[in-house]
């Protein structure tokens, strides 16, 4: 039997032809890494190979690392076989990794999304005959609202706030979700104040990106000053005295979790808006018949009942293999967000 | 439905009690009557009976969706809520509802009288016609189980602040078993119709526990009168118009469930109201918990059960005395009259007994006192300040439960599930084995008792650590130790270990102690009482 082109083994998704692992959760010699979320990027090995874009993200993140940049359909031969990185529209710079040889085209997508969401690059549907998928929200259950739609309620829910005297504080992971809402939020309401966490990352995609002004709050701020106007910060920030500075305040998560009732709920979050960087239902099942794929391997998320969908009801060949990808578990389960 | 999706959209949207009520009673002021009606009836769990089976219900709405059944079924166990379920996976929809709450109520209850064909073309057309909450709304009416984070007590607050009614007057009010059919908002909320009140209890008056050194902040002992804490059903017994009727704490009204009790007309005055504890008493002394519990669920009592498990009294406050409300008069009052009237009868020929008062000198002795609990079959000590008025619903200050220690045993996790409603998409219920020849047998499910924070990391190890996955159940490589309180335990013939345990809840993550230092099943039998 022929050797596949990519495998699962102990340290990551492995392309032996041309001896390279994609977003590789052990230390390797030499790493495609398709974005700049720690499950995706991990520190300690030797080569980095990512889009231009994902540079300062994931320098910022670990260091001094060797790491070459790569455009947009940039083709690069390793050993025969042609990889190249295209958008995946996850979070800013963000990429899929097509890997050809032999006229047999494989597509892992790492994380991403299908909807537009006016800053990370559109997500670019590649034809392969082997699409490896994330599935963070491979249910029926998680059926999104047009983004528009979303930030009308965030908005008018920030404006409400305002007219009420408090503060907002909106929870989202300091890279990715929280330049999407700062992005979208409407400051004729207000300021657009931060946590540190958000901040830094902020600063290092503005850099490349355009994002309205944003104020960092430090020991210096003045509770009056952020009264009455919007705070983005990372879930870990929730419950902590940080937040006291806010008072009067309510907060609010945004993230696809927010779906379930149940999953705010426990977080004790006043409000949730569902809002992903991880595609929906549909999204995944368009994603899967643009590729014009036959085979699907589903990677992360709920990958037994969505490939059992794929094969039963739709007739892929498809399976899951095992990683430690964790798609947006970190935005509400864990406290455990580095701090950037 | 509009409004009151709104409203429920609304006290989704805060944690905050103030808000929810402000909301509740912004609620109250523009419905109409009836809407008011079926709302305060929703929230204080008086909904139509079920019109459509779950089963059924699933079915249809599979259908309408166009997925599979088991991608279904998977689903629901991963939201854990099945209202909530059906209103995510149909297709969206951008319509509105344009009827009102109690219209779609009718709607619902004329419902159980169709065939299932139309039932189910109701439905589909229902379900398309509405937004999400009101989707999510209708289907809970559907199935039961209203629960969104609004209690009864938050929900008469918001009336209160509506009516300008007193809150206390609305708890009283609102008890019994009145229906929305059965009456109208007028007649339950705004009209004084002395007859209705034949068969209403008041609402009852519940104990905090006491918290460790308590005794420091409890004043002069002599303030306080002691008793025995009953484990049974809490329940009040109205004798009104040479009429009996049993309520028990839910606010049920369960005289036909306890027969015993019809004796007390021909000895005890109309217009008296008991507050006590039902309890089992097999073979002339009182009974185990357990042995109350085949007489809960029972609609028919037959002579065999009632010979075998009659159920007692166990009184221990007056409420009503002559017909006149006497909750505002002193404990030691109630108790005086309670007592006289019960030493005049030979009531314990009748299944009525006096929950004996005791009083203490020093909390050393009440302490010792508290140790001879079990012995009694109770649960602890009540304490209660002898001048206290009989409040209404939990409050703190006049009335403390002084428990027993639960057992404790050490046991391995086996077993977890996820867990339902706020919990859902988290493993978080789970299951303890104990060593017998070497394996681990199951003895308990347990859920609740660790920390946000020790739930996240456990269910992140569960993820990590499964050996095998049944549906929503996933077998664990055997490596944590939890200490596991109970408080009662019993031979049983109905469980694989042979020890039945009441109420076990986890205590404490002992990460101190390896599997093997947990308990074995013939430790945990030792523990039943001989």
């Amino acid at each position: 039997m022929k050797h596949p082109l990519l495998v699962f083994n102990e340290k990551g998704i492995y392309c032996q032809q041309a001896d390279v692992y994609i977003d590789a959760w052990r230390a390797v010699d030499k790493c495609i890494v398709t974005h700049g979320h720690s499950d995706h990027s991990r520190w300690g090995h030797k080569r980095y190979i990512t889009h231009r874009r994902n540079v300062p993200i994931i320098k910022h993140r670990l260091g001094d690392i060797t790491v070459t940049p790569k455009e947009w359909n940039e083709t690069f031969t390793i050993n025969g076989v042609t990889f190249s990185l295209h958008p995946a529209g996850h979070i800013t710079g963000s990429s899929q990794v097509r890997v050809e040889y032999k006229g047999e085209v494989w597509v892992f997508t790492g994380d991403y999304k299908v909807e537009d969401d006016g800053l990370a690059e559109t997500f670019e549907p590649i034809k392969c005959q082997t699409f490896i998928t994330e599935c963070t929200f491979g249910l029926p259950a998680f059926k999104w609202e047009p983004q528009a739609d979303v930030f009308t309620d965030i908005n008018n829910w920030w404006a409400t706030n305002k007219a009420e005297a408090r503060t907002s504080v909106l929870f989202g992971y300091s890279l990715g979700k929280a330049q999407r809402l700062i992005k979208h939020l409407d400051t004729s309401i207000g300021k657009i104040y931060t946590h540190g966490a958000v901040e830094k990352m902020t600063q290092v995609i503005r850099a490349e990106y355009d994002l309205p002004p944003t104020e960092l709050i430090t020991r210096d701020s003045k509770k009056e000053d952020i009264a009455g106007n919007i705070v983005i910060a990372p879930p870990s920030a929730h419950g902590g005295i940080w937040i006291r500075k806010m008072l009067p305040y309510v907060t609010a998560t945004a993230s696809g979790w927010m779906a379930f009732r149940g999953a705010r709920r426990r977080r004790a979050m006043d409000k949730g808006f569902v809002l992903s960087d991880h595609a929906d239902w549909d999204g995944l099942l368009s994603a899967i018949k643009e590729t014009g794929c036959e085979k699907v391997i589903t990677t992360h998320g709920y990958t037994d009942i969505f490939s059992r969908y794929l094969r039963e009801e739709l007739g892929y060949d498809a399976r899951t293999e095992k990683t430690q990808y964790e798609g947006e578990l970190n935005e509400i389960e864990t406290e455990k967000e580095e701090e950037a | 439905m509009k409004h009151f999706a709104k409203l429920i959209r609304t006290i989704d949207s805060t944690n905050k009690t103030n808000e929810k009520v402000n909301a509740l009673a912004e609620y109250f002021n523009i419905a109409n009557d009836s809407d008011k009606l079926w709302a305060i009836a929703i929230l204080s769990h008086r909904r139509p009976k079920r019109p459509v089976n779950t089963t059924l219900l699933r079915e249809w709405a599979t259908e309408q969706s166009g997925i599979p059944l088991w991608l279904f079924e998977e689903s629901y166990h991963i939201v854990g809520d099945l209202a909530e379920t059906i209103a995510l996976i149909l297709p969206k929809t951008t319509k509105e509802s344009d009827k009102s709450l109690s219209q779609v109520i009718a709607e619902i209850i004329s419902l159980r009288e169709m065939d299932d064909a139309s039932k189910k073309a109701y439905l589909h057309e229902n379900w398309m016609n509405m937004s999400y909450y009101e989707r999510f709304i209708f289907n809970k009416i559907i199935t039961g189980g209203f629960r969104i984070g609004v209690s009864q007590k938050l929900m008469t607050r918001a009336l209160s602040k509506s009516t300008g009614i007193d809150e206390d007057i609305l708890a009283y009010k609102l008890m019994g078993d009145w229906t929305p059919v059965s009456t109208t908002y007028t007649q339950l909320i705004e009209e004084e119709n002395p007859s209705d009140y034949l068969s209403k209890p008041y609402p009852f008056y519940l104990a905090y526990a006491v918290e460790d050194g308590f005794q420091e902040s409890m004043g002069e002992i002599s303030n306080w009168s002691f008793e025995h804490k009953w484990d049974g059903i809490r329940a009040q017994v109205i004798l009104r118009n040479n009429e009996v009727f049993v309520w028990s704490r839910g606010e049920e009204l369960v005289t036909d469930k306890y027969p015993e009790f019809q004796r007390f007309l021909d000895h005890i005055p109309n217009g008296t109201v008991l507050d006590g504890e039902i309890l089992p008493f097999p073979d002339g002394r009182i009974g185990d918990f357990r042995d109350l519990q085949t007489r809960i669920g029972r609609k028919n009592i037959s002579k065999n059960l009632l010979a075998k498990t009659p159920v007692i009294l166990v009184a221990y406050d007056l409420l009503e005395w002559q017909g006149e409300d006497i909750r505002n008069k002193p404990f030691s009052f109630r108790r005086k009259i309670l007592d006289a009237m019960i030493a005049k009868l030979n009531s314990e020929s009748i299944g009525l007994f006096l929950s004996s008062t005791m009083r203490f000198e020093k909390w050393e002795s009440a302490a010792e006192e508290r140790k001879r609990s079990r012995e009694k079959r109770s649960e602890g000590l009540m304490i209660k300040r002898i001048d206290s008025s009989y409040q209404v619903g939990r409050k703190k200050g006049d009335w403390w439960k002084w428990k027993v220690d639960p057992f404790t045993i050490d046991a391995v996790l086996t077993y977890a599930m996820r867990g339902h409603g706020r919990r859902a998409n988290l493993y978080t219920d789970y299951t303890f084995g104990l060593w017998d020849n070497g394996e681990l047998v199951t003895f308990a499910k347990a859920y609740s008792g660790l920390t946000d924070k020790e739930l996240r990391e456990i269910d992140a190890w569960i993820k990590k650590n499964t050996l095998e996955r049944f549906g929503p159940v996933r077998s664990v490589t055997p490596h944590h130790v939890f200490e596991i309180a109970f408080e009662g335990i019993a031979k049983s013939s109905r469980h694989k270990s042979g020890v039945a345990t009441r109420f076990p809840r986890i205590l404490r993550w002992r990460r101190d102690k390896k599997i093997d230092e947990a308990n074995t099943l013939s430790d945990l039998k030792d523990l039943i009482p001989k």
